[in-house]
């Protein structure tokens, strides 16, 4: 290779590296590596505080999820509506979820009856924490269709 | 009276300043009315001359025209707004009522720019209808076709993301609805075909991308602005630009019948 061949070469090569080295870094910069959103997993208070049968919306505005007391346990619903993702509303006289946008409901349980949407409501891992308090993790999903509301975590026994 | 009228454009004619906009006179000459259109900045990217059906508004309904007329007015508006709105989630809302209530013919700039949009979407589509009809996304027009097609999502994404920048509920829902749909994105949606399998999650997809985050949020409206206001617009006038050179470049407009067309 001539000596000119070879600046030739470098030259074209260091133009492309710099571009490419560009682009990727533009693609990248478009991820962004910190949120400003609530922390997927939460602490919701101490298990006496709820009153058996009935919905708890305390933990709806901030993490989207409400926690039900049965006389037997708890269970965490996502207020994430299964057809397109609005915030479905509770209520309490009807005894069922209603979503705004296209008039889905479910009952009580998050089993759906009506609307477009095509599935029950996505139940929440949710345990107690070594302080006695729940502990709601909004990463760990149970699926009704999926046969997993009967998954050990889907369902807080507590008496 | 009419003497010193006349003097005195003549006078302005002769001006450097006049000549330099006006390159050329009013002959009406074949030759000059062929190089005030070629050296026109803005008008080089007309033919010189067009068949006669090509002014017929039955045959292209004028579409393109008006589709193109309204992204004129689109941006007019659109900077006139950017003048009073801010892309953050405190200011976006109480920005767009102060121009609704608060701002001299605010409700004006804004009606136009949100009417103008809605028939952009339907003057495209009738555009594109209009190019189906007559045939004309025929060869040698097939690549302005596609250039076309880029140019109707285009339009599309641009009404999407305005849509949510006045930032209340109708259009925070309507994002969330619109952009749930791309968890099932092929290959690069946490929910689509393929995607788990190459590692997708919720905050790592293509929607984490578009929203910059899980939920429509803050970032997104600023991602939208952006989108809206700088990088769809300026890709929209290139095609453009595009488009109507090719129109020529591929032998004007369309006509009934090729083969006897007359100029
Ligand atoms: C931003 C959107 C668009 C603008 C501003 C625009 C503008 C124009 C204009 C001004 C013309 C001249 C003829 C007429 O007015 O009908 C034209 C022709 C044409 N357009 Fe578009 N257009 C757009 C979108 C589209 C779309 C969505 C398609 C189809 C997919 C398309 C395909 C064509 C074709 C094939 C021609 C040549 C037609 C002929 O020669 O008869 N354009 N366009
Ligand atoms: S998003 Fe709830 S019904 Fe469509």
């Amino acid at each position: 290779m001539s000596r000119k061949n070879f600046l030739n070469v470098a030259g074209w090569f260091a133009f492309f590296s710099f571009l490419a080295t560009a682009v990727v870094g533009a693609i990248r910069l478009m991820v962004p590596r910190v949120l400003y959103e609530a922390p997927s997993a939460f602490k919701a208070g101490y298990p006496e505080d709820y009153i058996v049968g009935k919905v708890n919306e305390n933990y709806k505005d901030e993490y989207r999820v409400w926690i039900v007391r049965e006389i037997d346990g708890f269970y965490a619903l996502a207020a994430i509506c299964t057809h397109l993702g609005c915030t479905p509303r509770w209520l309490s006289l009807e005894k069922m979820f209603k979503c705004p946008c296209h008039g889905s409901g479910y009952h009580k349980d998050g089993v759906n009856f009506e609307g477009p949407t095509p599935r029950p409501l996505e139940r929440l891992k949710i345990t107690l924490a070594d302080d006695g308090q729940l502990l709601v993790d909004r990463n760990i999903k149970f699926l009704y269709e999926k046969q997993e509301w009967s998954k050990p975590d889907a369902y807080l026994n507590y008496g | 009276m009419l003497g010193i009228v006349e003097q005195l454009r003549d006078k302005m004619q002769r001006t450097e300043v006049y000549k330099s906009i006006f390159r050329h006179s009013y002959q009406d000459t074949q030759r000059n009315r062929a190089l005030q259109i070629l050296d026109n900045v803005f008008l080089h990217l007309h033919p010189v001359r067009i068949s006669r059906h090509a002014t017929n508004i039955g045959f292209t309904w004028g579409m393109g025209g008006i589709t193109f007329l309204l992204f004129i007015i689109l941006t007019v508006t659109g900077v006139i707004l950017m003048f009073y709105y801010r892309p953050a989630a405190e200011y976006a809302y109480d920005d767009m009522k102060y121009l609704m209530n608060d701002v001299a013919f605010g409700p004006l700039m804004r009606n136009m720019h949100r009417w103008a949009a809605h028939a952009m979407v339907i003057t495209v589509m009738l555009h594109m209808f209009r190019v189906f009809l007559t045939g004309s996304y025929k060869a040698p027009r097939q690549f302005n076709w596609v250039i076309g097609v880029f140019l109707l999502t285009l339009t599309l994404f641009l009404s999407f993301t305005g849509y949510l920048l006045p930032w209340d509920q109708l259009a925070i829902w309507a994002v969330t609805v619109g952009t749930n749909m791309a968890r099932a994105t092929p290959f690069l949606g946490s929910e689509g075909p393929f995607g788990p399998e190459l590692g997708m999650r919720i905050d790592n997809d293509v929607r984490f991308v578009l929203l910059g985050g899980t939920q429509v949020g803050p970032p997104t409206l600023l991602r939208f602005y952006v989108l809206h206001c700088i990088f769809l617009p300026l890709i929209a006038a290139v095609l453009m630009t595009v488009h109507f050179w090719r129109i020529r470049k591929d032998g004007g407009i369309s006509g009934p019948d090729v083969s006897t067309k007359k100029f």
